[in-house]
């Protein structure tokens, strides 16, 4: 086996990896449900699924060009910067309109301290 | 390119094809705003993911500055929309 044909094997399975991974998240995001459940799932999209694209993403371009190429990382790093605060952000709001709506809340994590301020605007 | 390649991008995009369908159903039923907030958070990141694959179906590096601006724009998209269905008004 060469090692190209060996890069191109790797690249595959790394794909294919990364589509199961999005369906995965795509069908937990559709059948979850509840919406503090939902939101576990995109995340699936963006951490594992994503750096199994880039890993497959450097060894080709890698291969391609007879160098190493890492720029793909960059949005890795962007994503890992931008994917929490999002969240965070996402779950503060659905907490807050759910208050607001006197729907029942998600039972508090631990101490009550966390529970009573968490989500309220100040 | 080898055609092995090739067959393993398809069956990638169509992967992907069928996980926006998903989203799109998500963003379409979604009980509540933050539903929709969230599955269009999940679309710009199936996206970026697919210019990413197509990248490497094309041999092409312009598909990278493509995902890039998907994933600032998606941050910034998200972020402000949550920003709006917390506090009613994006900049205060």
């Amino acid at each position: 086996m060469t090692a190209a044909l060996a890069a191109e094997i790797a690249v595959a399975a790394l794909l294919l990896g990364s589509g199961a991974l999005v369906l995965t998240a795509a069908l937990g995001l559709w059948r979850l449900p509840d919406f503090f459940q939902r939101m576990h799932a995109p995340s699936l999209a963006g951490t594992l699924a994503a750096w199994c694209v880039a890993l497959a993403s450097i060894v080709h371009f890698s291969f391609l060009e007879g160098r190493l190429s890492l720029h793909v990382l960059v949005i890795n790093v962007l994503l890992a910067i931008s994917a929490p605060v999002t969240t965070v952000l996402l779950a503060r709001a659905a907490l807050f309109r759910r208050r607001q709506a006197g729907d029942p809340l998600p039972p508090p994590l631990g101490g009550s301290d966390s529970a009573s301020t968490d989500g309220a605007p100040s | 390119m080898s055609t092995f390649l090739v067959v393993a991008v398809s069956i990638t995009l169509v992967l992907y094809a069928l996980a926006v369908a998903l989203g799109a159903l998500r963003l379409v039923r979604g009980p509540h705003a933050h539903d929709r907030v969230l599955a269009l958070d999940f679309l710009f990141v199936v996206v970026l993911l697919t210019m990413l694959v197509l990248a490497i179906r094309y041999e092409s590096s312009m598909y990278f500055e493509a995902a890039l601006l998907m994933a600032l724009v998606g941050f910034v998209g998200s972020a402000a929309l949550a920003k709006f269905l917390l506090r009613g008004e994006v900049i205060e």
